[in-house]
């Protein structure tokens, strides 16, 4: 076969972020008309190369060639100019307007500033119509269309700007089965009119069912260029994603005898997202949860302390926690380090001392009054035992590098009392050598009687670090066991494979579960709206 | 926020300001960046006096004007320490005025002023707390937006107060000229009611930055959910902070009654407007999670000297809304480039 020119070829890139090196030699292969498949575990740098080639971030170094033209991908415009759109997992569309207008939004067929509605109109249905879905009214608001069909209209915007290239990131995370089914006959109606199309996705039997080649990511680098969607073994490309040049070190599990159960959770739900969780976290026990993005595990520890609504029976050293809000959770003795540090956990105008002490204040006063130059000491004895650096705690937080305010997070809870410790993502944006450091400290902390719970996409973590290792799949606890007695390629097995293994098709009696992310409520869409976007919203 | 690069963490200046390293106390904290802050306000304060030295050499600086400056900025003042709290837990309380015409027309009262000067005091102060705890209510745990509860409570207010007093201003009975008296009683050349306001801004910054009410508020306003998620009560405490600008509101009823002798629906008219200003003027983010009770009331003091130099020269009234405009987008222009250079 002669080699043809591709549509997209990507050479060399690298992408530095402070501490981090995110991308470090990806090279990437997309021909005209075909599904390109892009693998890689969570922190293997497919977001940033999706950001990369939509403009929203610059490389260090490394081409971006289309048609074999170089192209300097500056800012999204410049992006959609060359032919690239990208539809994000949390659809970019304005809810408010129609669907007409979202198609069109920032190139409006206008003249003079004022919208030609009925031209608008008429090449949105035309677009639509492409897509095979001329049911969906332009007039109609895009809020009220169900996550199916909001994909649908994000399509349509893409080639509405003539796109050649689209990236569909996670794009059957939001959908139900039989949606899924459909979504693929869309993108096999694009392929066939030689749009390409960049698919994203962590479960391996859509890959084999919609990819025609694959591209693995694995800790910045590409390990696998273009393989063939299907007849590359599962083994082998599992292999691919684990295999790491990274040695982690963790720290040798204690030998103490486990203490008495601080935590015991009985058939904890969260509508559409967690299906009765039951399990238990003993003193100087590290549990991991594992599971894949949106699998529920980080629903399940949210629930645990009270910051989402839940049923079923949260209870700490035998007793009940007080429901309905965090600060019961805090009083039994919790402490939560939030998956998104700088969002969920951090007052980033604040100092070191200010984050270090937000959750103790009441120690430290009396009336209400704030002994300061208590508080000053112990943040200043946290800071020194946990060896947060630079070492002064008056220095504003968003200063330090992530292992070092995460480290500040920790500390926010190591006082007294504490019994429990959920750590949601605990090196996320943490670079190798502080994550050394921080495995050190949460084996100390458990070492010292505290429970933990901890979640993280990455595997490797989760095994090396937890005693025991629970694994959440679609809501559901799907595998509990000792953290010795699993290896990486069969958590990875029963976090990414459906249940029964089967290969979706149709055959919900096998899988059980369907395809969707929750589960209850049939498609799993997201909390309450589903209700509303009944209307209107496409089905086949 | 933007990313720093760790490189510049702290300019020159804010490490001097910071100075002694692990001395215990003032040495970190909010303190020394207000302080660096509050300088440029102070520089305006004086180039401002500087001003009505050389335009009235002969009024501007004598004890008269100056006093009556103070007097003039206590009402608006205690409304502006309230302010200062709604604004740095991250919310906005547009119904102050409102809320200090409807306890003023209440205390006012022929039936409250029966019970003598202390029940009418009471009196307004309840009423205010009231009237912030229900749009507290509505805001923390009715989920409304603070601009549209407190527009409402705003618009309520006033109504309620016009209903109470027939639209007819309520003047303070012979007998009760002991609130009155606030106003005429000196001491030190100062009426009482400058005192109170000094008492209330005292007790403003100490409740800000020395207990842990003050630390949770910053905590709210700079980021609710890691507030929550750190076991704050986030709602109760965003109740308490409109509580806390009614309670304001109730004692600026008081001063306004002792200074007009009058209570009225139509007192306070716009005083939101002008509480809001000094509160950004003084460097609080509107967006809350910064601020400082200082450079509220130095913000609140240059728009009240403000109005006394136009006053004093003669100069047109809407002019003097012009000037305040100016001024405004002057100071957070200013703000915004300190901050960024500080960071």
């Amino acid at each position: 076969m002669a080699e043809e020119q591709p549509l997209l070829r990507v050479q060399g890139i690298v992408k530095q972020f402070p501490g981090v090196r995110a991308l470090d030699g990806v090279d990437l292969e997309v021909r005209a008309g075909e599904v390109h498949c892009l693998l890689g575990q969570n922190g293997a740098g497919k977001s940033t190369l999706i950001k990369i080639l939509s403009g929203a971030v610059q490389p260090d170094a490394g081409a971006v060639l289309v048609d074999g033209r170089a192209v300097r991908l500056s800012s999204p415009t410049a992006a959609m100019a060359a032919g690239i759109a990208t539809i994000y997992q949390e659809l970019d569309l304005v809810d408010g307007l129609s669907v007409a207008d979202n198609i069109f939004l920032g190139h409006e067929r206008a003249a003079g500033g004022f919208v030609r509605r009925r031209e608008a109109h008429r090449a949105a249905a035309a677009l639509l119509g492409r897509l095979g879905h001329a049911e969906i009214r332009p007039g109609l608001e895009v809020g009220r269309l169900a996550p199916a069909g909001k994909q649908i209209v994000s399509m349509a915007r893409a080639l509405s700007r003539e796109a050649r290239l689209i990236i569909m990131d996670e794009p059957s995370a939001a959908l139900a089965h039989d949606e899924v089914a459909n979504l693929f006959r869309v993108i096999r109606e694009l392929t066939a009119q030689g749009v390409a199309v960049i698919y994203i996705s962590h479960r391996l039997e859509e890959i084999r069912q919609i990819g025609d080649r694959v591209t693995v990511l694995k800790d910045g680098r590409t390990v696998a260029v273009g393989m063939p969607a299907r007849e590359t073994a599962t083994s082998s490309i599992v292999a691919l994603m684990t295999g790491r040049n990274v040695e982690y070190v963790f720290p040798p599990r204690g030998s103490a005898e486990l203490g008495a159960e601080v935590l015991r959770v009985e058939g904890l739900s969260v509508p559409g997202r967690v299906a009765d969780v039951s399990f238990g976290v003993r003193a100087g026990e590290i549990v991991g949860l594992a599971g894949l993005v949106g699998s529920g595990r980080s629903e399940i520890v949210e629930a645990v302390y009270g910051a989402r609504r839940a049923s079923g029976r949260v209870l700490v050293e035998g007793r009940p926690v007080r429901r309905g809000g965090t600060v019961g959770a805090v009083r039994a003795g919790m402490g939560l380090a939030p998956e998104e540090r700088k969002a969920q956990a951090l007052l980033l105008d604040d100092s070191v001392a200010g984050n270090i002490t937000l959750a103790s204040l009441g120690r430290y006063s009396r009336w209400g009054w704030l002994d300061r130059r208590a508080e000053a000491a112990e943040a200043r004895r946290l800071a020194e035992s946990l060896d947060i650096r630079p070492p002064d705690v008056r220095r504003a937080i968003r200063t330090l590098s992530g292992g070092n305010q995460q480290k500040a997070v920790l500390a926010r809870w190591l006082v007294e009392g504490r019994r429990l410790l959920l750590l949601d993502e605990p090196t996320r944006g943490v670079d190798v050598g502080a994550r050394a450091e921080l495995y050190a400290l949460i084996r100390r902390l458990a070492d010292e009687g505290v429970g933990v719970l901890l979640v993280s996409s990455e595997v490797p973590e989760v095994l090396g670090l937890a005693d025991r290792v629970l694994v959440i799949r679609e809501g559901r606890l799907v595998h509990e066991a000792p953290a010795a007695d699993l290896d990486e390629h069969t958590v990875l097995d029963l976090v990414m494979v459906s249940a029964g293994g089967h290969a979706a098709g149709g055959d919900t009696a096998g899988g059980g579960t369907g395809v969707g992310p929750g589960p209850a409520g049939g498609g799993g869409h997201d909390d309450g709206d589903a209700e509303i976007s009944s209307e209107g919203a496409f089905h086949d | 926020m933007t990313e720093v690069d760790p490189a510049t963490h702290a300019s020159p200046a804010e490490e001097a300001v910071a100075g002694r390293p692990g001395a215990p106390g003032r040495s970190w904290g909010w303190g020394r960046v207000g302080e660096a802050r509050h300088l440029g306000l102070v520089a305006a304060l004086v180039l401002l006096a500087v001003v009505g030295l050389v335009t009235r050499p002969d009024n501007f600086a004598t004890s008269s004007n100056l006093v009556s400056i103070l007097a003039l900025a206590s009402t608006i003042g205690v409304i502006t320490v309230g302010m200062t709290f709604v604004i740095i837990g991250g919310g906005i309380d547009l119904s102050v005025g409102a809320v200090m015409a409807l306890a003023s027309v209440w205390a006012t009262t022929l039936a409250t002023q029966s019970y003598g000067p202390v029940v009418m005091v009471v009196c307004a102060v309840l009423v205010g707390t009231g009237a912030g705890l229900v749009s507290g209510f509505l805001i923390a745990y009715g989920r409304m937006v603070p601009f549209i509860a407190t527009l409402a409570m705003l618009v309520a207010a006033r109504g309620l107060a016009q209903r109470m007093s027939g639209q007819r201003t309520q003047l303070v009975q012979a007998g009760n000229t002991a609130i009155v008296e606030l106003s005429t009683t000196r001491v030190l050349g100062l009426p009482l009611l400058v005192y109170v306001f000094a008492a209330v801004v005292a007790a403003g910054w100490v409740l800000l930055n020395r207990t842990t009410f003050g630390r949770r508020t910053f905590a709210v306003g700079g980021n609710p959910e890691a507030a929550r998620l750190a076991g704050i009560d986030v709602r109760r405490h965003t109740m308490v902070l409109y509580a806390l600008s009614g309670l304001c509101c109730g004692i600026a009823a008081v001063l306004i009654m002792a200074r007009t002798t009058t209570g009225s629906s139509t007192h306070g008219d716009l005083y939101e407007l002008d509480a809001i200003a000094a509160v950004i003027i003084g460097g609080t983010l509107l967006t809350g999670g910064r601020g400082s009770i200082i450079g509220s009331i130095l913000g609140l003091l240059i728009f009240t000297v403000i109005t006394n130099l136009f006053i004093l020269n003669g100069l047109n009234t809407s002019d003097q809304l012009v000037a305040k405009g100016l001024i405004i987008v002057v100071a957070v222009l200013l703000q915004r480039r300190s901050l960024r250079t500080s960071t």
